[in-house]
């Protein structure tokens, strides 16, 4: 595809592969770590880097969009924003709802920390939409891995590989999306119910055709959101009563602008991410519920050794959302830990993409 | 060039001697079945494509983890190729074993050890069979998305290593998407859990670079999958086109117009009369092409759906439109689509099934390219298509008993592909590379692309002794198919070595 002639293309639109190419090369001869930069939104969601920054900002704009294809391909420093509302204009959407975290994020920044929104456990999460990847070899090389099909087992699924790697296998230039239709209606309700009680009707609700994409829980309030056709979404409204909630609820919740989230709380912010069906973990601190319970968020001042043991006790792993923990991800097990350093010696025998950036050893 | 393996193409394979292999494992391992004898391991010397057989050296058939285990130890300590099977049904040859390898089948892991209806997941050992699942799963209302057509027979194992699909790929994706996490054995014998029953999991998704690994990377010895709730209602609607453009064109109609079938299949004239000759169906033989379409939800919702569709099948040029009636009738269409490959089948005595996948409006090009190597080539070509997600099935026909044809066959089918990678599409949708497809990977991607999957195979398992030949192709086995279509006597890569 020859991206420079492609539909789709705007204005503001900079391929700057080029330059980066040589940058990464010049890093890798010198044995200079790189600090691979974006927007900026997301950097407090890891470990801090030491390195010279490689500014993706400048490689932007949409390469190729065919509404009927269904796909969109996009160079990483483009912002969000501008993709998003490119989408909309054709009826589209990022089904997995991406935080943003600041006005600059860009796509880049959305596929290397692999976080996704409120919609998650339905739709499907960033690395479920990842067709394909242009990526940055360790010397310079400017590969291609997937494309612009829904369906390829071609080789090794490099392109999923180095969604939410945070940088630390290579460089993303550019990304094929799957996209997906805005729902026809939708519908956003809150109904009283203590935690147990939601938990029970989620369940249940789970095994039913309830067209929920959103389900979140906080001090004995169940939020829900409908989406799907306007018959069901009506039918499902009527069946669950409930109070009108505002729509911008799923926003704020994505953005952490919800009055748990307020960055002046001295105590540090975890993500548990667990099974959803994990009866309440009352303890220790103020929790949030999302994702229908498969995403708690806890305000806590206890030992991060005893959260971690709390995740992994029932299956999951809990990371620390405030800056400047020593390690905010959850240590691998050793077996784990020894094939993930092996994957980086090989795909980055120097060291230079992002180092640390995820483990002290990454 | 030939696709079996060779070691002057695909480098050198350890020394391995088979006596002193049968001793040790039998030593270590005196209650696990080892098949050693030729009658034995006949069954075993190919997997869906016949069309290539290769006798292992030995079969084993574990039952327990602490064999699997063992045997994995014994064979890296002793540097002895292992190759993975699971119920054999894969069509590009992944399971295709080695005459210095073991063949290690996972088949007698048939057991579903946990489905728990309110997490909405099934923990299941590799052999159990994919529709066993959904089978399970049922009294709950629940069921596995991924539905390849061998779903009656193919292993959970199996379609994790090839990233199987399916007809609902397009609304509820490949294998990737639906499965949560994998136990799996390295090379060396070392177990490591990949994803979790939570939605994610720390470091590397390991779990995605091991769905279409094709055995490669570790042995698959535990699958939790994710359950849907079985849609409250689901409707087939057949279209006949007197055109294939416009049943093309028709495709692109309905996504433009919002919706997201379960499944969108295309069948060409010949494919048409093929499964109807088969199945009875129901299928216009007339046609020149049909579309199904399928929409399943909410039932308020599909029966919108439907009307919205048989409205876009009517501006687009269908010459007929029919709801199926009721579910028996849904079935039946569903069936003659299954059962294109068994159909097609009877026209001639052999097939060979394409697996491309195309960007949706390269669809008018890339069937005019198929008609014109179906014409130059003299072997017809029947056409099935995942028409939702751009996954085209060319069928192509031949007698491997006259001289030259499955050659021909083979090199129609390459041209094929060659043809789906020119404008933008891929080799193998969901069938997977395994031995099939090793050239036309070198078509598909550049050489510094390619030394990167050997990075990532080198980071698992870096003596190349788990299916050592299958997925990726080396840089010689790829320097000798660029000579092939080069044609200035110019040998690109005179640098490589030529094993």
């Amino acid at each position: 595809m020859d991206s420079e002639a492609a539909p789709g293309a705007g204005t503001g639109d900079q391929d700057i592969a080029r330059e980066l190419c040589s940058q990464v090369a010049e890093a890798d001869s010198a044995g200079t770590p790189l600090r691979i930069a974006g927007g900026g939104t997301k950097a407090f969601y890891g470990r801090p880097v030491d390195g010279a920054m490689l500014d993706l900002t400048g490689h932007r704009g949409i390469t190729h969009y065919d509404p009927v294809e269904l796909i969109v391909s996009v160079r990483a420093g483009t912002p969000l924003t501008e993709l998003e509302r490119t989408l909309a204009d054709s009826g589209q959407q990022l089904p997995f709802e991406p935080p943003h975290f600041g006005p600059a994020a860009t796509v880049g920044g959305m596929v290397s920390t692999g976080l996704s929104g409120p919609r998650r456990p339905w739709s499907g999460a960033v690395r479920d939409f990842v067709l394909g990847t242009r990526l940055i070899s360790q010397n310079g090389q400017h590969l291609r891995f997937g494309g612009e099909v829904m369906k390829n087992v071609a080789g090794y699924d490099l392109s999923r590989l180095v969604t939410g790697a945070q940088g630390t296998l290579g460089v993303i230039t550019e990304v094929s999306l799957k996209v997906l239709p805005l729902a026809g209606a939708t519908h956003s309700l809150r109904l009283q119910l203590p935690l147990e009680a939601a938990m029970a009707k989620l369940a249940k609700w789970g095994r039913q055709p309830v067209p929920l994409t959103g389900a979140a829980w906080r001090d004995g309030v169940l939020y829900l959101r409908l989406e799907g056709g306007g018959r069901s979404v009506e039918a499902n409204r009527a069946r669950l009563g409930g109070e009108n909630l505002d729509p911008d609820f799923w926003r704020q919740l994505r953005e952490q602008e919800l009055p748990f989230f307020d960055p002046a709380e001295p105590r540090p912010l975890w993500r548990l991410s667990i099974p959803h069906t994990t009866p309440p973990l009352n303890v220790g601190g103020d929790w949030l519920h999302d994702w229908g319970g498969a995403q708690r968020w806890l305000r806590s001042d206890m030992p991060a050794a005893t959260i971690r043991d709390l995740a992994s006790r029932v299956g999951g792993h809990a990371t620390c959302y405030t800056p400047g923990a020593a390690e905010p991800f959850t240590p691998l097990a050793p077996v784990l830990a020894k094939y993930h350093r092996q994957l980086k010696a090989q795909m980055d025998p120097k060291g230079i993409f992002n180092p640390g950036r995820l483990y002290r050893d990454l | 060039m030939n696709i079996l393996f060779d070691e002057r193409l695909d480098g050198p394979l350890p020394t391995v001697d088979p006596e002193a292999t049968l001793q040790r494992l039998r030593a270590a391992l005196p209650d696990m079945t080892l098949l050693h004898t030729e009658e034995d391991r006949r069954p075993f010397e190919c997997d869906g494509l016949s069309a290539y057989r290769v006798m292992p050296m030995l079969v084993a058939l574990p039952e327990t983890l602490e064999q699997v285990t063992t045997l994995l130890r014994t064979c890296h300590e002793m540097r002895v190729p292992v190759v993975t099977r699971g119920a054999g049904t894969g069509l590009s040859g992944g399971a295709l074993p080695l005459e210095r390898g073991v063949l290690l089948v996972m088949s007698r892991f048939n057991r579903i050890l946990e489905l728990d209806p309110d997490a909405r997941i099934a923990r299941v050992q590799p052999g159990v069979r994919n529709l066993a699942i959904s089978e399970a799963a049922a009294p709950h209302g629940l069921y596995y998305a991924p539905d390849p057509s061998s779903q009656i027979a193919c292993s959970i194992g199996g379609n994790v290593a090839e990233n199987a699909g399916g007809v609902h790929c397009l609304k509820y994706g490949l294998t990737v998407h639906n499965v949560l996490a994998l136990e799996v054995i390295t090379i060396e014998g070392e177990p490591m859990t990949l994803g979790s029953e939570a939605l994610d999991a720390p470091g590397f998704d390991l779990l995605a670079l091991f769905n279409g690994s094709e055995g490669m990377l570790g042995i698959i010895t535990e699958v939790t999958v994710k359950l849907l709730p079985r849609p409250q209602s689901a409707k087939v609607i057949m279209a006949s086109f007197d055109d294939l453009g416009k049943a093309g064109q028709a495709v692109g109609d309905i996504i433009a117009a919002g919706i997201v079938p379960g499944g969108l299949e295309m069948m060409d004239n010949l494919a048409i009369r093929a499964a109807e000759d088969f199945i009875h169906a129901g299928y216009p033989v007339e046609a020149e092409a049909i579309l199904l379409c399928e929409l399943d939800g909410v039932e308020a919702d599909v029966a919108d759906d439907c009307q919205r569709v048989r409205e876009v099948l009517d501006r687009a040029g269908a010459t007929a439109i029919t709801l199926a009636r009721d579910d028996a009738e849904r079935a039946r269409f569903w069936a003659g689509r299954k059962n294109a490959f068994p159909a097609v089948g009877r026209l001639a005595p052999d097939y060979y099934c394409m697996d491309g996948t195309i960007p949706r409006r390269e669809l008018p090009r890339v069937l005019q390219g198929i008609a014109d190597l179906s014409a130059e080539s003299g072997l017809r070509v029947a056409n099935v298509f995942h028409a939702g997600d751009g996954n085209l099935h060319p069928l192509i026909l031949f007698d491997a008993n006259r001289s030259g044809e499955l050659a021909l066959a083979e090199s129609v089918g390459g041209r094929i592909l060659e043809l789906c990678v020119e404008v933008g599409g891929t080799i193998t949708g969901e069938h997977g590379v395994g031995r099939e497809k090793i050239n036309q990977m070198c078509a598909q991607f550049e050489d510094a692309e390619i030394t990167v999957f050997h990075a990532v195979k080198a980071a698992f398992d870096p003596t190349s002794l788990l299916n050592p030949g299958k997925n990726i192709p080396t840089l010689a086995r790829c320097a000798e198919y660029g000579a092939m279509h080069v044609h200035n006597n110019q040998l690109p890569h005179p640098e490589l070595p030529r094993f």
